[in-house]
Parts: C-alpha cells; sequence; structure tokens
C-alpha cells in the first residue's frame, strides 16, 4: 500500500480518473465506453511520440525534431502514395519507419560522434526539416482525393472493437514496455541516464546508445508521420507544428525526470492520455478551446513541481556536510 | 541535490576548447559576414542601397534584443525558451489597455512591464523552487501564450497610435532606425555589463562551476534570478518593437522567436553548457543571420526554405571547430 501511494503513476491514473469523473458528474455520457474509447484513439499518435520522447530524454538528450521529422515522412509518403497508389500499405509504412530513422540516425550521429549537444542538434534539424518539408512538397498541399482508399482507410478498420490506430499505440506501448524492461540495450538507456561515468564501467558505449535511443524516437516519429497524415488526410508544411513540445509535455506530465535516467512506458502513456482527456474534457464542458494552451502548461509546471518532490527524496547524501550548502 | 540541473555536464576546467580560440571565433563570424555580404551584392543589384541595408537591420533586431540577455543566461548554465510567448502575452495586454484608452507611454510601460513580470515568474520557478530551467520554460511558453490565447482567441487588436507606432517604424535620423539605435544602445549596455564589471564575472564563474562559485561567495540563486528578468525585460522590450513594427497584435505574434535566439547566441560561439562567449560574437551573429534572411528574401527564397539555411548554420558552425580539433588530434 505504501508503495503504491509514492507509485507517481498511481497519483497521475488517480488525476486522470479525477477529470473524468468531475466532467461525468455534469455530462453523465463522458464516461461512457465509447467515448473513452475515442479518446485513447485520439491520443494515439501522441502516446507513441511520448514513448519515443522518454527514451531520448531518459539518456539526458532531448530530441525537439519528432514533429518536424513527423511532418517530413507523412509529406514523403503522402507524396509516394499519391505518385504510386498501387504500392502497399505495410511498405509504405516500413519505408515511413526507415526514413524516420534514418532521420533520427542523422540527429544521433551529431550527438554521438561530434558530442554536440542534443539540444542544439535538433533545433538546427527541427528547421531543417521542417524547411525541406517545403522542399519536397514545394509549398503544395496533397489532399485527401490524391490517397489511396487503402492510404486513408487502414487505420479506421476494427479489429476486436477497437480502431486499427489504437491498436498501433497498444502494440508499440508493449514492445517499448519489453524493451525498456526485459532487454539490455532498455537497461543501458536507463543506466546513462543515471549515471554516465558509472555506465562506462559496466561496458556501456554511451554516445552508441544514446545514438539509438535517436534512431527509435526517428522510427517512431516516422511510424507516425504515416499515422497523422492517414488520420487527418492532408499533408502540408504545417503539419504538427508546434507538436515537438506537447511531446515533452506528454513526457514531463508523466514523470519522466529531464534530467535524465527516471521515468516508466506506463507514465509517459499516462501523461499523453492526461493530455487527451484534458483536451477532449474542455469543449464537453463549455471551455473555449483557446484555454487548452494555458491549461497544459500550468500542467506541466504542476507536475514538474511534483516531479522535482519525489526525485529530492532519491538522491543519496554521501557527504552530508555539504548538503546545507548549495 | 544542488540546485545545478543534472542533465548538463559541468565543465570542470576553465580552459574550454572555445575560448582559446575565441577571439578566432569573432574573426570567423566577421569573415562569414563579409562573405554572404559580398555574395548577396553580386545576388542582388537591389542590395547595395542605403534603404535595403536599413530594412535588413529590421530582420534580426527585436529577435537580437533578446538574444543579448539570452547569452548572459545560457552563458551562467540556464535558458528560456518562453521569450516569445512573453512577447505574445505583453503585446496582448497593451493591446487590451488600448482597449481602455491608454496612450503611448502606458503601452511601453505595460510592454516592459509584463516582460519583466514574466521573467520574474521564470526566475522565481528556477531559482526558488529548483526546478530545471529548461522544464520551466516549456511550461511557461504553454502557459503565457495560452493566456494571450484565452484573452484574444481568434481575434486581434489594431489602432495603435501614430505616436506608438514610431518606435517599431520611425527612423531617428536619415536611414538608421530608433530598433537599431535601441539595439546598439542595448549592445554596448550588455557588453559593459558581462565584459566589464563584477556581475559578469560572477554569471562565467557561475556557468563554468556553480558549486564553486556558490562556494566563493557568489549568490548564484540571485544572480540567475536577475538574469531571468534582464531576459524578461529584453523580451517585453521586443514585444513593444514587434507590435509597433505590425500595428497589430495576435496571440499567434513571434511564434518561433525562441529558436531564432537560441540560434543566435549559439552561433556567436557562447557555450549551451554555460561558462563561455561574448557579447560581440551574439551580435556577430545577428548580423549574418539578418544578412543571410535578407540576402535571400531578395532573391525571393521563401521564408520556410531560409530556415534550412539557418538550421544548417548553426549545426556546421558548431560541427566545425569540433571536426576540425578532431582531424588534429588525429594528426597528432
Amino acid at each position: 500500500m505504501n508503495r503504491l501511494l509514492k507509485n507517481r503513476e498511481f497519483w497521475l491514473a488517480l488525476a486522470i480518473l479525477a477529470v473524468i469523473v468531475l466532467v461525468t458528474f455534469r455530462f453523465p455520457r463522458f464516461a461512457q465506453a465509447s467515448n473513452l474509447l475515442t479518446i485513447f484513439n485520439d491520443t494515439s499518435i501522441l502516446m507513441m511520440l511520448a514513448l519515443g520522447q522518454m527514451v531520448v530524454i531518459l539518456t539526458r538528450s532531448i530530441d525537439l525534431s519528432m514533429a518536424a521529422n513527423l511532418a517530413l515522412t507523412g509529406m514523403l509518403v503522402a507524396m509516394v502514395n499519391a505518385a504510386f497508389p498501387w504500392l502497399p500499405i505495410p511498405v509504405l509504412i516500413a519505408g515511413c519507419i526507415l526514413v524516420g530513422g534514418f532521420l533520427g540516425a542523422f540527429n544521433g550521429v551529431l550527438v554521438w560522434k561530434l558530442g554536440i549537444p542534443p539540444i542544439v542538434v535538433t533545433l538546427g534539424t527541427l528547421t531543417i526539416f521542417r524547411g525541406l518539408v517545403f522542399v519536397v512538397s514545394g509549398g503544395a498541399w496533397v489532399n485527401a482525393d490524391q490517397m489511396s482508399q487503402d492510404f486513408i482507410q487502414l487505420q479506421r478498420g476494427a479489429f476486436l472493437g477497437l480502431p486499427i490506430l489504437s491498436w498501433f499505440a497498444i502494440v508499440v506501448a508493449g514492445l517499448m514496455s519489453v524493451l525498456m524492461t526485459r532487454t539490455p540495450l532498455g537497461r543501458a538507456f536507463y543506466a546513462i541516464g543515471v549515471n554516465p561515468t558509472a555506465s562506462v564501467y559496466t561496458g556501456i558505449d554511451v554516445g552508441r546508445t544514446k545514438f539509438l535511443a535517436f534512431v527509435l524516437s526517428g522510427a517512431i516519429s516516422g511510424l507516425c508521420g504515416y499515422l497523422w497524415i492517414s488520420r487527418y488526410v492532408i499533408a502540408s508544411v504545417e503539419v504538427a507544428g508546434g507538436y515537438e513540445l506537447t511531446i515533452v509535455a506528454a513526457c514531463v506530465i508523466g514523470g519522466v525526470s529531464i534530467a535524465g535516467g527516471i521515468g516508466t512506458v506506463a507514465g509517459a502513456l499516462l501523461g499523453a492520455i492526461f493530455l487527451g482527456v484534458v483536451n477532449n474534457a474542455l469543449p464537453v464542458i463549455g471551455v473555449s478551446p483557446f484555454w487548452q494552451m494555458a491549461i497544459s502548461g500550468a500542467a506541466i509546471l504542476l507536475a514538474v513541481v511534483l516531479n522535482a518532490r519525489g526525485e529530492k527524496s532519491k538522491g543519496r547524501v554521501i557527504l552530508r556536510s555539504a548538503e546545507g550548502v548549495a | 541535490m544542488t540546485e545545478t540541473s543534472l542533465h548538463r555536464r559541468l565543465p570542470d576546467r576553465l580552459d574550454n576548447p572555445l575560448k582559446s580560440g575565441l577571439l578566432s571565433w569573432e574573426m570567423l563570424l566577421v569573415l562569414v559576414a563579409v562573405a554572404i555580404f559580398v555574395a548577396n551584392s553580386f545576388a542582388s543589384p537591389y542590395f547595395l542601397n542605403a534603404w535595403s541595408l536599413s530594412d535588413l537591420t529590421f530582420n534580426f533586431t527585436e529577435k537580437a534584443l533578446i538574444a543579448l540577455a539570452m547569452a548572459l543566461l545560457i552563458i551562467a548554465g540556464e535558458i528560456d525558451l518562453s521569450v516569445a510567448s512573453i512577447i505574445a502575452l505583453a503585446s496582448t495586454l497593451m493591446g487590451l489597455a488600448l482597449q481602455f484608452g491608454a496612450d503611448t507611454p502606458v503601452l511601453v510601460a505595460i510592454g516592459v512591464g509584463v516582460g519583466i513580470a514574466c521573467g520574474a515568474f521564470n526566475g522565481f520557478l528556477v531559482t526558488g523552487l529548483k526546478l530545471p530551467s529548461i522544464v520551466v520554460t516549456i511550461g511557461t511558453m504553454s502557459l503565457f501564450r495560452g493566456i494571450a490565447f484565452i484573452i484574444l482567441g481568434d481575434q486581434s487588436y489594431k489602432g495603435y497610435p501614430a505616436s506608438f507606432a514610431w518606435f517599431g517604424q520611425g527612423y531617428v535620423w536619415w536611414v538608421i532606425s530608433f530598433e537599431l539605435v535601441l539595439f546598439a544602445i542595448f549592445a554596448v549596455i550588455y557588453w559593459v555589463l558581462l565584459h566589464r564589471t563584477n556581475f559578469g564575472r560572477r554569471v562565467f564563474a557561475i556557468g563554468n562551476n556553480p558549486v564553486a562559485a556558490q562556494f566563493s561567495g557568489v549568490r548564484v540563486d540571485r544572480i540567475k534570478f536577475v538574469l531571468f528578468c534582464l531576459t524578461g525585460l529584453m523580451s517585453g522590450v521586443a514585444a513593444v518593437l514587434l507590435t509597433a513594427r505590425l500595428g497589430s497584435t495576435r496571440p499567434s505574434i513571434a511564434q518561433g522567436f525562441e529558436l531564432d535566439a537560441i540560434t543566435m547566441v549559439v552561433l556567436g560561439g557562447v557555450s549551451i553548457l554555460g561558462g563561455a562567449g561574448s557579447i560581440l560574437g551574439v551580435v556577430l551573429a545577428a548580423l549574418i543571420i539578418g544578412l543571410v534572411t535578407f540576402g535571400l528574401g531578395l532573391l525571393n527564397v521563401p521564408g520556410i526554405v531560409m530556415s534550412i539555411f539557418t538550421g544548417a548554420l548553426l549545426i556546421v558552425v558548431i560541427a566545425l571547430p569540433i571536426l576540425w580539433t578532431m582531424m588534429r588530434e588525429r594528426r597528432a
């Protein structure tokens, strides 16, 4: 019981439940299973992106280029689909993951081989990728009528009562969960975040592990590029503009520490769901959607204040006399 | 856990690789600026003209004003991603005051005051509650602009008085705009502050080793708080200039300014890890970015494509010295 009370994910789940209950109080239909599943489906893309971002943040890095990566791969896949409608969708999805992973690898190489701080690298690639969307498309849009039916309908199909898009999120979450808790690589992501120096002594290649984290976040961005475009059936330069910070916000709310080494798959998922529930609840209770931004900002600040408290108890005091100084 | 954020590698030596080549770094920037200037004059017949060159300065003065304060903040090992949102909030509140009949002095006071207040809020969260600045300012970035959206929605404020518009559109003498003069004055002030005062030395000390600085009697938290307030102040000033220049306020104003300002700072040779940098470098970097965007603009290159150049410039300029050092070490 005590362990449960100290569990960040538990409190976050409780907060989400509280929002749902409060809204349901006034609008009983909000808590209907179908509506909750809709929210889940709406949040699927953010959940996957948050998982990718989490891995990067765990290694004491940050990937600000995810949304731009998504926009670029999304535009490319939409153009390929418009030009060659006969190409099967699974091939396109594999292509997206490859292209996204390649863009992520570009970030990763700069961080790994040149040692440039990740925030600088991804700040640069954020503008480069976004600019490339314009270059490849010539500023034109790819509209719904240019996309093939398979391209649009795949994620809308249902399997066991859930839309395929939701299944994408579930499968990615499952794979990530296994990766993070059951494989040496997953543990290495945590290790280099907690203590990079000690990780070197245990035989972990810190640079290479960071590189792989960026490849992973890039590959997920690429996958989401296809999902985003086929969901909103329009590919343009502005796709997912400013979304990079929403992804970071989901992680921070989910208890992923920006200092690295702390964070769980469940936490990142719940962080994304929290944002999804709030955004879905606002119009229901009659609050203008213009409140969304301020509310998520306040949620980030609140979450980071709470996280900082949780983390403080974790540090072991080695030299007690030095503790009071700072 | 000390007030230093753990995600940052603390430089444990004073001889930063950049520092020894600091002089040559600025030399490099000057050469790049001259090269772009010459390329521009060849590329477009409209470039070498007093009025064109004057227009060029409007490209970067507002962002560069923020970059001056941001440079100090980054040297001290912190960062502020909320500057563009501070502009949005300050501009919105100025517009709101305008609806109640505020005149120019009041509008300016509100713009600058809101900027300082927002900066103080960031500073309090970072130094008072010991939170990492990157997360705090990602949060306030949404919060400040979010408040602007709550107030304005999809509307806009217009009808600023002519005396107010002068701040963004007026000329002090011939082609020398008020914005440019203001930027020059602030550049000198920040140069003196960073390179010629105790305060500046302390900023460097904090960036190099906050714990050691604390032990040497530097009030680390207080100085960081002041730096956040300064960044807020400059954002407020930029809000006045930008609002006056555009003559209208929308909540989406100044979107992406934070990235441009940080690009200027980093391009100017300020170490993103803190502890090294110069105001001269930042001013040169601002000039370079202004030259690049204006030159490409004359060639009818769309703004979004220009961003590829700024992004690539940022990475290449940082990567080159690192590659150079690596090659030299390999040869040795």
